[in-house]
């Protein structure tokens, strides 16, 4: 009964989130040359069909699985798509990042399928945890490897094997929350007591403690020598969360922050880089046709948006440099405005929210932490980007989850989505079979 | 660990909430400062695709229009006159953003205004290009006039209606060619900008409104005016005595006339021939707070709201409490005390004004749409009250008499009223220069002023009180007679 009403609700909100891409499709052709897209039935097909493809695996492979995670992705992904072909289309010359981006779908959702046919229980992670956790830690090195690692834009974060770039560490990220989850979940109760205390606080055995922290040590040394701050952020959030969770110790999130506190200031006094993005955010507009620029002109493209936006084709968020990855949602805001800048954060509470119901409802600890760590993942991502650009935080270079351009960040977040939604339908079997 | 899940739950809504606070602070409290900031270009690029209303002076000549262009913009915006009124349009460029009339009536020009955009429901559905077509107060043949007559020389002329705070001339040279900034060429446009800012006279910068000057002897006009409001000086009384040198209270260094020549009497010799100490030794009888009060009610230390982009305002010094010598000096402009020529020129059109009235200046008339129609009128509106008109009267008199028989000789236009006040601000230099200043205003007999002018002439040779009425007066007297000889 309930596997119905879930997977037809996932199609009937499938076919909404299509009519909004295609809509939003439709109006950019319209308010750019007054033209009806000749692809517009190619490209309704595809959209739909790619995600009817999602959804029947779905029904196929995790039947029980909630029903909101894969149209609400679909809808940021077709927006997102929207705007990449939108933006990349203004330049003189394009680029034909609109091709390419739609092959990232493509083996997106391959990857999304496949992650639900091989892992077909999330226990079986388990298993391989200190396999997962050395492959994590090895991706994340991966572009300091002379010869194939790339700095592109500051960042050394790339790998380019062949004809193929990519960032490793958009997939470490999921492999490293798989290796916290499961390593705490075996340690938190050795973790929670603690032995000794120093003054009123009391501290863990170190002896546990020792590979998550050399595993949280080693990430960030990476992330400061590849001068990644978004990820660093990311992965400390991950690691002190689901510490926090874990154990149930406010101590550990007490005391993750003052770790972050230290490291902050250290990172500050140590690098240029730092200095320079915490000085931009803190007055963009001392040198606004320089360093500022990027998001002066955000803050523009905001405010020239207004409560409705210009429209989609009507404005002219191309000015602000990489638009189409880190700063996205700033495009959305000026041409769809505060009403559609606030739809794409709605669209990722919801996705928390269906995250966390996950991690709730399981009572396998193992799955419970880890959907909360991939949680964790999408929206502090998504909330470190957004506030980057909005500047409520200083600026830190990563994408937002299923609408920047960017084929690593698009296949790990369906990789993502298909582990949470393999939680969920584990979960919901082990209801029916009781 | 579902407490814990659940506080992340929540902690993770609170971010969301301050990105949607953010959100609206940046598209909707603050939307206006940021679309409004000169930095930003992202109106004018989206302004630069459509045509755009031309804006033309009183007497029809075109100051600036769009034409059609090859290139991605649809649109090139030129201005055929070249530099002769770039410090009224301003430019209207790309990269570099707008100022002056493109930039204040920016949304009238490109259609945005409520009465363009919508005169009709149809409107509503047909995309119909409406733009708004300026008309200024300005008149083409006086500007030229005083572009001609101050040639090569440094300086600025401003020229107002007294009633109505229309302005009919807005010059000064050095300026700037503004299809150079306005060129699509980005990059031609940026070198054009850093010439004009390497240039050490500022070419880009309005002398008449964006720059002070001291200004010496004329503005003995409002040391007058302050005597006679408060009633400590008339017609008749004080009579000042004639003497070369003036020591104020509080100092033993006596302040000289020029050239050490003695002069004195009643208000209108005095004025007639700019005597140093007797309006000095004024000042200083009418007293700080009087002094303040009345270069405040003629503008001073107040932002002036003329319809042109940073416009910087006058300053007369508010610290004489105990400086009775400073005092003696601010009455006769030196001092702390600078002026730009427009407050010059709105201190000669209170004094034009039959309310003794400052009323706003602006250099537009009105507004019309694609087919003629006038939409908007700027209405004349009073700024400030400088005087009583009893006092205006008196100043009249006085005035006219420094034109008949004073150091304005020069300023006459035979058949007309005219009155006027000659200044020299010397710059202490050797061998002396000065700036040359003239205020003045013509009228038909028996009828109030129907313009006012102030011209200053910048760093000519010498020092006597005869240099701005042989230097400036000329100028201020050929823009008159054209205007009221018309």
């Amino acid at each position: 009964m309930l596997r119905a009403v879930r997977r037809n609700t996932e199609l009937g909100l499938i076919l909404v989130g299509t009519l909004v891409t295609v809509g939003a499709y439709l109006l950019a052709s319209l308010a750019r040359d007054a033209t009806i897209p000749a692809n517009i039935g190619a490209f309704l097909g595809v959209v739909l069909g790619l995600q009817l493809v999602a959804h029947l695996a779905v029904r196929r492979l995790a039947p029980d699985a909630d029903g909101t995670l894969v149209p609400i992705a679909g809808l940021l992904n077709g927006l997102g798509y929207v705007f990449i072909v939108r933006l990349d289309e203004a330049r003189v010359e394009p680029k034909g990042l609109a091709a390419l981006q739609s092959v990232w779908v493509m083996v997106g959702i391959a990857a999304f399928i496949a992650t639900l046919a091989l892992v077909r229980r999330v226990r079986d992670l388990e298993a391989y945890r200190w396999t997962i956790g050395l492959l994590g830690v090895g991706l994340l090195m991966l572009p300091l490897v002379p010869g194939i690692g790339r700095e592109y834009f500051g960042a050394r974060i790339w790998v380019s094997i062949g004809p193929v770039n990519f960032q490793p560490g958009e997939f470490a990220k999921i492999l490293l929350a798989i290796f916290f989850a499961s390593y705490l979940v075996e340690k938190r109760e050795l973790l929670a007591v603690s032995s000794r205390h120093l003054g009123p606080i009391p501290l863990p055995d170190l002896k546990h403690l020792g590979p998550v922290l050399l595993a949280w040590g080693a990430s960030l040394i990476v992330m400061i020598s590849q001068k990644d701050l978004g990820s660093s952020l990311l992965f400390f959030a991950l690691f002190v969360t689901l510490l926090w969770v874990a154990t149930e110790r406010a101590t550990y999130l007490v005391v993750g922050v003052v770790l972050f506190g230290i490291g902050a200031f250290f990172a500050h006094s140590q690098f240029v880089h730092v200095q320079d993005r915490v000085a931009i955010w803190l007055d963009p507009w001392k040198d606004p046709k320089g360093d500022g620029f990027q998001i002066v002109e955000s803050q523009f493209a905001f405010s020239s948006g207004g409560i409705t936006g210009s429209g989609l084709n009507l404005g002219s968020p191309g000015r602000i440099p990489l638009a189409e990855t880190d700063f996205i949602f700033a495009a959305i805001g000026e041409e769809l405005g505060l009403v559609g800048a606030t739809s794409i954060l709605v669209a990722f509470l919801l996705i928390i929210g269906a995250g966390f119901r996950i991690a709730l409802r399981t009572e396998v600890p193992f799955e419970r932490l880890l959907a909360t760590g991939l949680t964790v993942l999408i929206g502090v991502q998504s909330f470190i980007i957004i506030g980057g650009v909005t500047r409520v935080l200083p600026l830190t270079g990563v994408t937002l989850p299923f609408v920047s351009y960017g084929g690593s960040s698009l296949v790990a977040n369906y990789v993502l989505l298909a582990l949470l939604m393999r939680i969920s339908d584990d979960t919901a079997q082990r209801e029916i079979a009781r | 660990m579902t407490r814990q899940i659940r506080l992340l739950g929540l902690g993770l809504i609170v971010c969301y909430a301050i990105l949607f606070v953010q959100l609206n602070r940046l598209t909707v409290w603050e939307a206006n400062s940021l679309n409004n900031n000169p930095i930003n270009t992202r109106a004018i690029l989206r302004d630069f695709s459509r045509p755009r209303g031309t804006i033309t002076t009183a007497d029809g000549v075109v100051v600036a229009r769009s034409v059609p262009s090859e290139d991605r913009y649809l649109f090139q915006r030129e201005y055929p006159e070249g530099d002769l009124f770039a410090q009224v349009s301003g430019y209207y460029s790309f990269t570099l953003g707008s100022s002056g009339v493109e930039r204040t009536y920016n949304d009238e020009l490109a259609g945005r205004t409520p009465g363009l955009s919508l005169r009709s429901p149809s409107d509503l559905f047909v995309a119909k290009d409406r733009v708004g077509n300026l008309t200024l107060t300005l008149e083409a043949d006086l500007q030229r006039i005083a572009r001609d007559q101050l040639g090569d020389r440094e300086g600025s002329v401003v020229a107002l209606d007294p009633s109505t705070g229309e302005i009919l001339v807005l010059i000064s040279n050095p300026t700037y060619d503004p299809n150079l900034l306005a060129n699509h060429d980005t990059a031609a446009a940026a070198e054009a900008q850093l010439l004009l800012d390497a240039d050490p006279e500022k070419p880009r910068l309005a002398r008449t409104y964006q720059d002070r000057y001291f200004p010496g002897s004329t503005f003995k006009v409002v040391t007058a005016t302050a005597g006679l409001d408060s009633g400590k000086v008339t017609t008749e009384a004080p009579s000042y005595p004639v003497t070369s040198s003036y020591t104020p209270p509080g100092t033993s260094r006596p302040l000289q006339n020029f050239g050490g020549s003695s002069c004195g009497g009643t208000l209108f010799p005095i004025l007639r021939v700019s005597c140093n100490t007797a309006f000095a030794q004024m000042g200083v009888e009418n007293g700080p707070e009087t002094m303040i009060s009345a270069a405040e009610a003629f503008g001073f230390n107040r932002a002036v709201p003329i319809d042109l982009t940073a416009p910087t305002r006058s300053n007369f010094p508010t610290d004489f409490v105990r400086n009775l010598p400073a005092l003696a000096q601010a009455s006769i402009g030196q001092n702390d005390v600078s002026a730009t020529p427009l407050q010059m020129a709105m201190v000669a059109g209170a004094t034009a004004n039959s309310d003794g009235d400052v009323m706003v200046p602006h250099v537009l008339r009105d507004v019309r749409d694609t087919d003629g129609n006038i939409v908007d009128t700027y209405k004349p509106k009073v700024w400030t009250r400088a005087m009583q008109s009893g006092t205006a009267q008196i100043m009249r008199e006085a005035m006219i008499g420094v034109v008949e028989n004073g150091t304005a000789t020069r300023l006459a236009v035979p058949g007309f009223v005219v009155g006027g006040k000659t200044g020299t601000a010397q710059l202490g230099t050797t061998p002396p220069r000065s700036h040359a200043w003239i205020i003045g205003w013509g009228g038909r007999p028996n009828e109030v002023p129907s313009i006012a002018v102030a011209v200053i002439v910048e760093g000519q040779p010498g020092a006597s009180e005869q240099t701005g009425g042989q230097v400036a007066a000329p100028i201020a007297q050929a823009i008159m007679a054209a205007y009221l000889r018309a």
